[in-house]
């Protein structure tokens, strides 16, 4: 009898870079839900356009390289991307931000490298950058969206201030509008300031619209442990960033506290939390060996206070986290664990 | 202490990674060892081990017994191949063998005579105590052993250590692949056997003690040899934790002595042996009966197979009769594999023969396996770097293999992979990840061929260069020294009439005998320098000769190259 040659036969895999993917899309709900919450219907409007033109620019570009369509769209990985961006992007930008942000990092950081598994930087990262220094000013349109009287803008409303800039009468911009915490503290610090208002009105009670830092790293968190457990990520890349912005950030508030904002308030705000979790720990672009990771984890929350400290913009995990990755084949060359045998062993008589 | 029910000792260590795929060994675990009957035909390979193919020392025509040599060891690291059964020898040649690219290997074809007669045997050693481990070393090399857990080394060879004395040896009945029961249905069934086997093995290494390592998934093959060992305080059963590939001998040492064997040193080095207990049961019949290594038990498995079975096979009997034996094939069997589902290869006939590796034939139907999903690129999540119990970084030799950088290849270990398949298990990207590693593998040794080649190919050609000088320098000194003596002879004739043989100086180069003493000897200088330089003559033609022939092939793809060159 004869039978068709196949390669090495092995038992089949359960896992699979679909599953891995929907599992960080799981992870990301509760962070998104409590985003929504507080931020109000844009956070949600920035996801939906991104996918959409994330779904569209991947499509595109594999049809331009002549890819096949299915397998790389099914897996879920540029919705993980568009999600990441889309989260990272102000709640009440103009609509074009996501868009564009996303339509970059997918066709130029993520399929001009060569798709999935083949990009040297985080695309999401390099999408957020991009908007960063193209647009600086929409970029800093973060705030909860209640109008004076307290209630929020409703999702058509938002959907026209996206699109149009139209507001409900009544309601101004500059209502809406707050500057983030670090945005606050570097405004501060440039001012030569003390950020003590900044930093304590953040934690004892301080309004909603300076608080939901928090409650957004704490749901982020959630969903990190969720990954953690799935097997998704390894512990090495958080543990080593959160612990790399802690050590950091207070060597410089020990050795000035007047100009240097508190570890845990480096910690709360901005996205050191979900950086942590869903941004530094990007597989592709991560160091893979585990003295590695401890590298360049603790390297991105390094540089992630410098920049925020000495930097020209209010936050640097975006920063950070790229310049780490272009560490990435040094660091995993030089953290090769030892393979086996080559720890010493003594005969036995 | 003796009535106390007794009990395994807990593998005291751990090795990295690994992983736990199912077992499947439910469909053969409680099947008893069954011997096939006779076929009509074997076949037998000249290479079923590692190391050098045998040499055939029948002829076609050849009547032989049973047990008879047909194929000698040629080397140290070489194994014998004897009949199966007696019969006629009906053919020497290429026959299909089992092999991943389906190729043929030269083989011997039996036809059986059905009397199935022994050849003479060779002595029974029972009191092998009274013969020394060199003797009986020369036993397993006579009798065709070699290592039956699957990577099918010489085991005269493995034996000769090089060592004094080799402390402990270590018996490998871990048996971790998935589906394969032969191991486990030898431990339950002939214990006295192994440890029969393990103590001659001792003796021969000069080792005290005896540790048997099996997975706790075989609770009745640990029960059968702890009790069949009570009485000998040599040996220790130890229960390994059920976890893939704890059967590979570095990781079964790592589990039981916490040594880790590095890659190009011998386990001898570090006081231990390791061998499987159905090849401790072949020295054991070797040394006790005279009997060569000529049938092996082989698992019979798979959702594909009508009634899976362990049986007693001849080395030599076709697959497909084996098959046939276990019911044949359920419809729609799509697949053969020899080996188990994590290091085996899928066959391309079932109409080669049952080898000294074969430890279990697989037979499976597309229903009864998931769809397998094509390759997705590498993500670099590292699961595989977590499993791999070599401790790798798969995905780095993954990334580079692909590359075909084979020096980053070598840097990252590739040549400390054990191939156990588990990268491959754990990928979500459904890479298969050890087909590249082999591939990178045999790339790296065909560099390393090509170079060692083309250093010889330049020692030869510098070689050969200074020679040409050498003659050329002597040719240059011998033509001086005539030179010379005619200049001499000119000058001397007017003077000197007296030198009466004065012409043969014009033609040799050495002086005639002036001394009637010192004739005989510069007489023989001259014939022996003679002779060498003829000799030198000779080889020089010879090696130029050689030289042009190699050159001609290519001298000849240069012309055609240039010919073709032209409009």
């Amino acid at each position: 009898m004869k039978f068709s040659p196949q390669t090495a036969p092995l038992p089949e895999a359960s896992n699979s870079v679909r599953r891995v993917m929907l599992t960080v899309l799981l992870a990301m709900l509760p962070g998104t839900a409590v985003a929504i919450a507080l931020l109000g219907w844009g956070v949600l409007i920035n996801i939906l356009l991104a996918v959409s033109a994330g779904l569209v620019a991947e499509a595109a570009m594999l049809s331009l390289r002549a890819r096949p369509m299915r397998p790389a769209i099914g897996d879920g990985s540029v919705i993980v991307l568009a999600w990441i961006l889309a989260l990272c992007l102000p709640n009440l930008g103009p609509w074009w931000l996501p868009v564009f942000g996303t339509v970059f990092a997918v066709v130029v950081a993520k399929q001009l490298y060569g798709g999935l598994g083949f990009n040297l930087f985080n695309p999401a990262m390099v999408g957020y950058v991009v908007l960063l220094i193209s647009f600086p000013e929409p970029m800093t349109r973060w705030g909860p969206a209640i109008d004076s009287s307290g209630s929020a803008l409703n999702f058509m409303q938002s959907v026209a201030w996206s699109f149009s800039g139209v507001l409900p009468s009544g309601v101004g911009y500059d209502g809406l509008s707050t500057a983030t915490p670090l945005d606050h503290v570097r405004e501060q610090i440039t001012t030569g300031a003390s950020i003590h208002h900044a930093t304590q009105s953040l934690f004892s009670g301080g309004s909603l619209a300076q608080s939901w830092n928090l409650w957004l790293s704490l749901a982020f968190l959630a969903g990190g442990a969720l990954l953690l457990w799935r097997g998704v990520i390894r512990w090495h890349i958080p543990v080593a960033m959160i612990t790399g912005v802690l050590v950091m950030s207070g060597f410089l508030w020990l050795l000035d506290s007047v100009h240097h904002a508190s570890p845990l308030f480096h910690l709360i705000t901005g996205a050191t939390v979900f950086g942590a979790f869903f941004v530094a720990t990007d597989p592709v672009t991560a160091s893979t060996t585990p003295r590695g990771r401890l590298i360049f984890g603790f390297g991105i929350g390094v540089l992630t206070v410098l920049i925020r400290s000495f930097g020209s913009y209010p936050d640097g995990v975006a920063f950070a986290v790229l310049l780490m990755n272009l560490c990435v084949p040094l660091i995993d060359y030089y953290s090769q664990p030892k393979v086996f045998g080559h720890k010493k062993s003594e005969p036995i008589k | 202490m003796s009535d106390q029910p007794l009990q395994p000792i807990a593998a005291p260590f751990s090795f990295h990674g690994g992983i736990h795929p199912p077992e499947n060994k439910t469909q053969t675990r409680d099947r008893p060892i069954k011997a096939m009957p006779l076929q009509s035909r074997y076949v037998l390979p000249l290479q079923m081990h590692i190391g050098a193919a045998a040499q055939a020392v029948v002829k076609v025509g050849d009547r032989v017994g049973k047990g008879q040599v047909l194929a000698q060891a040629t080397d140290f690291v070489s194994a014998s191949v004897h009949a199966p059964t007696s019969g006629t020898i009906v053919d020497i040649s290429s026959h299909p063998i089992a092999h991943p690219g389906g190729l043929s290997a030269p083989s011997i074809l039996l036809q059986a005579d059905g009397e199935d007669r022994w050849a003479e045997r060779m002595t029974p050693w029972v009191d092998y105590q009274d013969i020394s481990p060199a003797q009986l070393r020369g036993r397993l090399r006579e009798a065709g052993i070699v290592g039956l857990g699957g990577a099918v080394f010489p085991t005269a060879a493995k034996m000769a250590t090089g060592q004094s004395r080799v402390p402990t040896l270590i018996l490998n009945g871990a048996e971790c692949e998935p589906y394969i029961t032969c191991d486990d249905r030898l431990m339950r069934e002939q214990p006295e056997d192994i440890l029969r086997g393990a103590a001659i093995a001792m003796y021969m290494i000069g080792a005290e003690r005896c540790l048997i390592g099996i997975e706790d998934n075989k609770p009745e093959a640990i029960a059968a040899l702890l009790e069949a060992s009570r009485s000998d305080p040599r040996f220790a059963v130890f229960s390994v934790p059920t976890r893939y590939p704890a059967g590979g001998e570095k990781q079964l040492i790592k589990v039981l002595t916490n040594i880790e064997v590095p890659r190009g040193r011998r386990a001898s080095e570090f006081g231990l042996l390791c061998l499987n207990v159905a090849t401790v049961v072949a020295v054991h019949r070797a040394v006790t009966f005279g009997e060569p290594m000529i049938d092996r038990i082989v698992t019979v498995t798979g959702e594909g197979i009508t009634q899976p079975e362990n049986l007693k096979v001849r080395i030599g009997t076709l697959m497909s009769d084996v098959v046939a034996e276990a019911g044949g094939y359920r419809s729609g069997v799509d697949r053969l594999i020899m080996g188990g589902p994590m290091m085996g290869f899928a066959l391309h006939s079932d109409e080669v023969p049952v080898v000294k590796a074969t430890n279990c034939l697989l037979a499976l139907r597309p229903q009864d396996r998931p769809a397998e999903p094509a390759p997705q690129p590498c993500i670099r999540c590292s699961l595989c770097a977590e499993a791999c119990p070599a401790d790798l970084l798969p995905q780095q030799l993954y990334w580079y293999a692909r590359a075909k950088q084979f020096d980053r290849v070598v840097e990252y270990n590739l040549f400390d992979c054990i191939e156990c398949g588990v990268c491959s298990a754990v990928c979500p990207s459904h890479l298969p990840l050890v087909d590249y590693y082999r591939f990178a593998k045999t790339e790296v040794w065909a560099q390393e061929r090509e170079k060692s080649k083309a250093n010889q190919a330049r020692e030869r050609f510098e070689f050969r260069n200074e020679r040409l000088e050498r003659i050329k320098a002597e040719r240059e000194a011998a033509l001086n020294k005539k030179r010379q003596a005619l200049a001499a002879k000119t000058a001397a004739t007017p003077d000197d009439a007296s030198a009466a043989p004065a012409h043969s100086d014009a033609f040799g180069t050495h002086k005639p005998a002036s001394n009637g003493t010192e004739a005989p000897a510069s007489m023989d200088a001259a014939v022996e320098a003679a002779r060498a330089r003829a000799k030198a003559r000779r080889e020089a033609l010879d090696a130029d000769r050689a030289a042009a022939n190699e050159q001609t092939p290519v001298q000849a793809q240069q012309e055609q190259i240039s010919k073709s060159d032209r409009p």
